[in-house]
């Protein structure tokens, strides 16, 4: 389809424009983080003297490379474990028709309407109940709250939309549904796994007010807590520097997942639109 | 020699484990600040022979008394050391460890006044660690170019400000500033209205004996000089300032006066600093000729969890930690003000921060916040005062009507007055 | 083959042995659904229970265990949150920002969607930049817009004032006129990649023959977009809404860390904090806590009963 060249140029001025405002602030971010002292009260673009020394005390202050492990195992553990919940009851509830099914369905959905600091009390009692207090355990179990009721949602959108044949099939030749599950249905649905694990994981890996409340040692503290308890000399002073610098490497890793996957985003997210 | 080796070996070890143990110390958000706390911490150990641990907590010290509570709620042994704000003694009382027995009346070298504000029920329930006042910085250099003198009353200051202001920039200085302080709705809004209000004589929003006293003329009159700052002498977003970005703009250079707490000396002095060498600081100014400085009490206290498995021990820390010894180490490596007045004559700690001795007339006299008599609805208290303040400053509300407002909101939650712990 | 048969037979005439395996599918089911139930009620269940129990009580967060039954107090009784006006100020501050927000990200999410579905040779890079903003933690971007946005040392202000539309700094996160333009503004930024996604989505769905037809009939681009493109995205956009609108209501990080926290600018969420947390009531807190959550249920129920025939429709 040929296009007239006004409306090209529209097309790539809209695109440059929205490219800019999308990646600046993260432009600006990383350039502050390379600022040191009194240039970071300046508004230059780029330092003049691009220095890693916020990155360094960020390191050397604290044990932020194991913060970055907690986080990992913490979303890891949360996303692993909803997956391997969800994946069966969205068996069910996606492909067996039974009562009872729509009101599950809600009673998910509501649950993930919950404001978190509302049920903050109950979980902390929960937590030390079942001895995980100052675990990262606790961390895992508590992710899951909203972790699990998204992870089903869209699995089952994804569970309702393999081919009916595939199944009966596999149930006619006298396959266990555990077999059907993992063995059949689970190849197909990779593609659909890896989108919601991502999101699921990004839940997980921003998750603050859980990681603060139910830990407190330092050998079990996430990423986003670390960065809420960087402080310069005295209880006032914020160190812009190195908190620009703990920002950048949390969200890293983050881009990079999403970048990776950005594919299957995109159709997990087609999935969860059209059916949702 | 083998088996005398070895039944050394064998001895320490037995004594390792009757007498050594490991306390949880908190002292705030990792960074410099606690490095110096660690420091005696360490020191402590060392001397005992036992291992301190250090728990760290959010910089934000609303969030530190929220995981304070939770975790000192659910009788968790996690802390046996932790540093307290001086408006807490009478929400964490009943958690917190009387101290008395322990102290054998050392608590008797420190300011009486925090003293008191740590005393609940007749419990002394944590020991002051170090002190924290409003004071103003301001441009020497500046004031010294325009042969004006250090103002001493709010609107002498509003006015050098102006003066300043202006020509600097009629000479280009267009980022120039006259006065950045703390305006954003927080407790340190709390803390600058405070002064003012008892600057001009308004009394202190609850008087000592809980009665409510904040709607009168005078406080009303501080609450209008205060707005009328805004956006004259100081910048509009002054209204959304906390202690950081009032440092900000005066550290680049970009102010004549700033209140702000002792911190931001040993800050602005260090290599690198736009105005390093060019501050000089006082007490805050009065309220007209009639009113007086007025400078309101902070600082942070340490106190033992009631829960502690070792509560000698962690009195004996929290006692080390607190001594004149390790205060003084503390004023001279991060400018901590002393809580023991004797502090302030020590030659050491003059030469190190020269404000100190200069300022001890305001530490001594500093205005507590209506803490001890408010109790556990102390942040209610604050928080609406804070928003009053905060309406007015912001041109939504006029002071009399903010003020009156306040005072109906107060009285509503304790309607028989506010009733200090038994 | 198999299959074909036995979909054909089996509406015709379901034999006993087919009802007995319709029934063990169904316990099949049940005992599959189980594991993320018990999850579900003990992380979620228990949670809520105890927050509406703690709802009818005086509970302080110092010591939960010493509390005292007051029934309704804390909704209706003289200081209820019903009867605060500092919460309908928040609940009107929450629903205020939720309107505009969304649907200021409806707009940009679409024209967002529709740049994404134009084939051209910078597509996959455009679609990589705008996910870029959806990926940054919130809590971060709340810390970076504030330094950006700050009228002393903010890079906006002077980009602005170099680019000639403003002629002195603005205090976008301090200015009670400003505040709340902002947080909008951000939370825009952040989550418009999110809605442009789920539309993309819709749009590459649309079959591309109803566009040849149209084209050969010679029919205007907007009129096709209008007539043609919309109604068949609108049950997409409309969920696409929802999602967004629960997190809107429940908007908490970004107004906590950027504003100042004043009455003008308090969420629904940062009055149910404020009261748990800084004032540690927690009976007065969960009573709060608790109508925020039948806010939301009822605004979810009702929004699906209102767009339930349309987004079945189509």
């Amino acid at each position: 389809m040929k296009k007239h060249p006004v409306e090209t140029l529209l097309y790539y001025v809209a695109v440059a424009l929205v490219m800019v405002i999308s990646l600046f602030p993260f432009f600006y971010t990383i350039s502050s983080s390379l600022k040191r002292g009194n240039e970071l009260f300046s508004t230059s673009l780029w330092p003049a003297h691009p220095s890693f020394s916020n990155y360094a005390s960020l390191f050397r202050d604290q044990p932020f490379g194991a913060y970055l492990l907690n986080s990992v195992l913490v979303s890891g553990g949360a996303v692993l474990l909803s997956l391997g919940v969800s994946v069966l009851a969205a068996y069910a509830l996606g492909r067996v028709s039974f009562r009872g099914r729509g009101v599950l369905m809600m009673t998910i959905l509501g649950v993930s309407m919950f404001p978190q600091v509302a049920i903050l009390s109950g979980l902390f009692e929960l937590v030390r109940a079942l001895g995980l207090y100052d675990r990262l355990g606790a961390l895992v179990l508590t992710d899951l709250i909203f972790t699990l009721p998204f992870t089903i949602w869209v699995l089952v959108t994804f569970m309702r939309e393999l081919p009916k044949e595939l199944e009966e099939a596999a149930l006619m030749d006298g396959v266990g549904v555990f077999t059907l599950i993992f063995r059949i249905f689970l190849p197909l649905l990779l593609p659909a796994l890896a989108a919601t694990s991502l999101l699921a994981f990004i839940g997980a890996w921003n998750e603050f007010l859980f990681a603060l409340t139910f830990t407190i040692s330092p050998e079990q503290r996430t990423v986003p807590v670390a960065i809420s308890m960087i402080s310069g000399g005295s209880s006032f002073e914020l160190p812009w520097g190195t908190i620009m610098a703990a920002s950048v490497i949390v969200t890293v890793p983050l881009i990079l997942l999403v970048l990776l996957c950005q594919r299957q985003i995109v159709s997990g997210l087609t999935a969860g639109a059209v059916k949702g | 020699m083998k088996i005398a080796l070895m039944s050394a070996a064998a001895v320490l070890a037995l004594a390792g484990t009757a007498e050594a143990a490991t306390l949880r110390l908190e002292c705030g958000a990792p960074g410099p600040g606690q490095n110096v706390c660690m420091d005696s911490a360490k020191e402590w150990a060392k001397k005992t022979g036992n291992e301190v641990q250090f728990v760290a907590t959010p910089n934000d010290s609303n969030e530190q008394l929220a995981l304070l509570q939770q975790l000192l709620g659910s009788g968790s042994d996690k802390i046996d050391v932790l540093q307290i704000d001086v408006v807490w003694p009478g929400i964490l009382a009943n958690q917190l460890l009387d101290l008395k027995p322990y102290s054998k009346g050392a608590e008797k070298q420190h300011f009486a006044s925090i003293v008191a504000n740590n005393t609940v029920a007749g419990k002394l329930v944590a020991m002051p660690w170090y002190i924290d006042t409003g004071m103003m910085y301001y441009r020497k250099d500046l004031l010294d170019k325009y042969h004006l003198k250090a103002p001493t009353t709010w609107d002498e200051m509003t006015a050098v400000a102006k003066k300043i202001q202006g020509a600097e920039r009629a000479a280009g200085n267009d980022k120039l500033w006259g006065y950045v302080w703390q305006g954003r709705a927080y407790e340190g809004l709390t803390c600058n209205a405070l002064e003012w209000v008892s600057s001009f004589n308004g009394g202190t929003v609850v008087d000592a004996k809980g009665k409510v006293t904040i709607s009168n003329p005078n406080a009303a009159k501080a609450l209008d000089t205060a707005a009328k700052w805004v956006g004259t002498i100081s910048p509009k977003a002054v209204l959304n300032f906390a202690e950081e970005e009032a440092r900000g703009v005066f550290q680049s250079g970009n102010a004549v006066f700033m209140r702000n707490w002792p911190y931001a000396w040993s800050v602005m002095n260090q290599d690198g600093s736009a105005v390093k060498g060019k501050v000089g600081v006082m007490m805050l100014p009065k309220g007209g000729n009639a009113g007086r400085h007025a400078a309101t009490l902070g600082g942070w206290q340490l106190a033992v969890s009631r829960y502690s498995k070792n509560p000698k021990l962690a009195a004996d820390l929290l006692l080390y930690l607190t001594s004149a010894e390790a205060q003084k180490y503390r004023a001279i490596t991060g400018s901590f003000n002393p809580t023991i007045p004797a502090l302030y004559k020590d030659p050491d700690i003059i030469k190190a921060s020269p404000f100190m001795a200069e300022l001890y007339p305001t530490f001594a006299s500093a205005v507590p916040r209506p803490s001890t008599v408010t109790t556990s609805k102390y942040n209610q208290v604050s928080n609406q005062f804070w928003n009053a303040a905060h309406d007015v400053l912001s041109g939504n509300a006029k002071s009399a009507d903010a003020l009156a407002q306040l005072d109906g909101t107060l009285k509503r939650l304790a309607p028989a007055g506010f009733v200090a712990a038994k | 083959m198999t299959s074909q048969t036995l979909t054909s037979a089996a509406p015709v005439r379901p034999s006993s042995a087919e009802s007995s395996l319709q029934r063990s599918r169904q316990r099949t089911a049940w005992l599959l659904v189980a594991p993320a139930l018990v999850v579900l009620l003990a992380i979620a269940g228990w949670p809520l229970l105890r927050t509406i129990w703690f709802s009818l009580t005086n509970a302080q967060l110092g010591d939960l265990t010493q509390l005292q039954f007051v029934g309704l107090d804390n909704y209706i009784g003289e200081n209820g949150v019903l009867r605060d006006a500092a919460w309908w100020s928040a609940v009107a501050n929450t629903l205020r920002f939720s309107v505009i927000s969304v649907t200021l990200e409806t707009l940009l999410g679409l024209g967002v969607a529709l740049l994404l579905n134009t084939p051209s040779r910078v597509r996959t890079l455009l679609r990589a930049a705008v996910l870029v903003p959806w990926a940054i933690p919130t809590i971060v971007s709340a810390k970076m817009w504030s330094w950006m946005l700050n009228d002393q040392y903010g890079v906006i202000n002077v980009l602005l004032q170099s680019l000639g539309l403003i002629d002195h700094p603005l205090a976008f996160i301090a200015d009670p006129d400003l505040t709340f333009f902002t947080i909008i503004l951000v939370d825009v930024w952040k989550t418009t990649p999110f809605m442009a996604l789920l539309m993309l989505a819709a749009l590459q769905m649309v079959p591309s023959d109803c566009y040849e037809a149209a084209r050969v009939d010679g029919v205007p681009r907007l009129r096709v977009f209008s007539h043609i493109t919309l109604p068949l995205i609108l049950p997409a956009v409309l969920v696409a809404m929802v999602f967004r609108a629960l997190d809107a209501l429940r908007v908490f990080d970004l107004i906590y860390v950027m504003t100042s926290n004043s009455r003008l600018t308090k969420s629904m969420s940062v009055y149910v904090r404020e009261q748990l947390v800084d004032f540690q009531q927690v009976g007065f807190g969960s009573a709060s806590a608790t109508v925020l959550f039948l806010v939301i249920v009822l605004f979810t129920a009702g929004y699906m009963a209102f767009t339930r025939r349309r987004m079945q429709g189509v």
